[in-house]
């Protein structure tokens, strides 16, 4: 359903990305790994539109959006949850996850959604008045991922979901991951840390300076000799 | 004789507050300080006053043009002159400088059309009553300053809190690309924030006009620089701010007039912020900003 083609994105007068093609197919959690700076956010970054490739094509159910505003693809149905969670910490908790919900107009049904990520987090529904900064780490990344479901998104990208949280939390925070995938959203992944990310996807590209250098099943990376190397730790 | 001075002072105040918080919405959304909306006051109170002269208009009527042509003007100035340097990324110097020259057209021509000599109401506009209230004698021009002033603000404290697109605002305040990412069109709230806070630089305007009985084409000038002084001593983006810094000025110009001496006003006045300044350089709530990088 997500289709990047040769996909050539210029950061900063930077060649982030050299060619990049790869796919997301409906109801599947595709995980990207890569070092630090091997162009993983400014992948998911093109997709939303917050930069714009230079070269190569985005297409969405076949639709091309390679130049569409950031908004009109979140409409499409594709949402991010961006690197360091980036919740509006001003605003308080229930304002963010009504915010999540900016491009629907079902205002009986978005209540009941925001419910429903109260169930599934609790303890935002304990903060909802809080502002949003008063957040520990964890919590605000639960508040980033409801608030992006609040968008009732077709396909999920999520950077770097586990950045800076401690290793209960983001076995949490994946298993919510996994959970939402069952419940029908396909996601993107974008990981530092590798062996999370390969163990709750289907499949997995790995990311070295802009360009893919592997790609396969995310069970045989994770015995793949030259991901372990790199990525695994040994 | 001191009651009196808190019924001028609360107008002056009403007015000066109004100006700015339009000032610091747009400061705190679109992070430019918009050197036009002097200008654009000045154009709110002109368009009230052709109102009222030319078509006979009432006092709601008058202020509703006064407020649609100063957002119009809003509008423009961001469609032309802020919104491209914006998308071509260069924040704050350039647009405000693209504004520097918005006002000097805007104002120019005004000049062209209107001349330089003073405009006023007519005489019977608002009927000279006045009211006792608490040993305040307000008269019902001061009653009404206030009253719409307090309204206007309370309208938008309203809209920013309890509304979709006013959550939207607050969004693109703190980070536009996280509103973008939640869908909300960031260009468009630019633009609404622009609108909507140089209507209130009309409001303000006509009922500057209406509050002095005098309208002239560089009566931009003197609000602009107030408008400056509120901000950053209210703390600059905060509506609170821009509330409080209001009555700060106000209440400061009109004791100093009454006092001490009206020669000395603006020096007093402005010298007093500067004390206030040295105790919270960032503003009465104001956020110390950190420099990134």
């Amino acid at each position: 359903m997500l289709e990047l083609r040769d996909i050539y994105t210029n950061y900063d007068h930077i060649r982030a990305l050299k060619g990049i093609s790869l796919t997301v197919r409906e109801g599947e959690i595709v995980a990207l790994i890569g070092a630090n700076g091997a162009g993983k956010s400014t992948t998911l970054n093109t997709i939303s539109g917050i930069v714009k490739a230079a070269k190569g094509a985005v297409l969405y159910n076949d639709k091309n959006i390679t130049k569409s505003s950031t908004h009109s693809i979140v409409k499409g149905g594709i949402v991010q949850v961006p690197e360091g969670r980036a919740i509006l910490t001003t605003l308080k908790v229930i304002e963010n996850l009504e915010l999540g919900a900016f491009i629907r107009k079902d205002s009986h049904q978005i209540k009941n959604d925001i419910e429903s990520v109260f169930s599934r987090f609790p303890i935002l529904e304990k903060r909802a008045n809080q502002l949003a900064g008063t957040l520990s780490g964890g919590e605000q990344q639960m508040l980033a991922i409801g608030r992006a479901l609040m968008a009732k998104p077709k396909i999920l990208l999520l950077d770097e979901p586990s950045m800076g949280l401690a290793p209960l939390v983001v076995k949490g925070i994946f298993g919510i991951i996994r959970e939402i995938n069952r419940e029908g959203t396909s996601i993107l992944i974008v990981e530092q840390n590798a062996r999370m990310a390969l163990q709750i996807s289907n499949r997995g590209y790995v990311l070295e300076t802009g360009r893919i250098v592997l790609e396969d099943s995310s069970a045989s990376l994770l015995t793949n000799k030259k991901v372990i190397e790199a990525y695994l730790g040994g | 004789m001191f009651l009196q001075q808190i019924a001028n002072a609360l107008a002056l105040s009403a007015v000066y507050s109004l100006f700015a918080i339009g000032f610091t919405l747009i400061f705190g959304v679109l992070e430019v300080i918009t050197l036009a909306h002097g200008a654009v006051f000045m154009m709110g109170a002109f368009a009230g006053l052709i109102a009222v002269t030319k078509f006979n208009a009432g006092l709601a009527s008058t202020l509703l043009v006064s407020m649609i042509v100063s957002g119009l003007a809003g509008y423009l100035i961001d469609l032309i002159a802020v919104g491209p340097l914006r998308k071509r990324k260069f924040h704050h110097l350039a647009p405000m400088i693209a504004t520097i020259g918005c006002a000097t057209i805007i104002t120019s021509t005004y000049q062209g059309i209107f001349g330089a000599e003073a405009y006023r109401f007519p005489f019977d506009f608002v009927p000279s009553t006045s009211y006792d209230i608490v040993g305040i004698q307000l008269t019902l021009l001061q009653l009404i300053i206030i009253g719409i002033s307090l309204f206007l603000m309370v309208v938008l404290i309203f809209f920013l809190n309890k509304t979709r697109w006013g959550k939207a605002v607050r969004a693109v305040a703190e980070n536009p690309r996280t509103a973008a990412l939640l869908g909300i069109p960031v260009e468009q709230v630019f633009r609404l924030t622009m609108s909507i806070s140089s209507a209130f630089g009309g409001a303000a305007g006509v009922l500057t006009g209406l509050n002095f009985n005098t309208i002239h084409t560089f009566m931009g000038g003197p609000i602009l620089h107030r408008g400056i002084a509120v901000i950053i001593l209210g703390g600059m983006g905060d509506i609170r701010g821009a509330m409080a810094g209001g009555l700060i000025l106000g209440f400061s110009e009109i004791l100093s007039v009454a006092y001490i001496s009206s020669d000395f006003r603006d020096a007093i006045s402005f010298g007093l912020l500067f004390l206030i300044l040295l105790v919270r350089p960032s503003g009465i709530f104001g956020k110390v900003i950190e420099r990134k990088g």
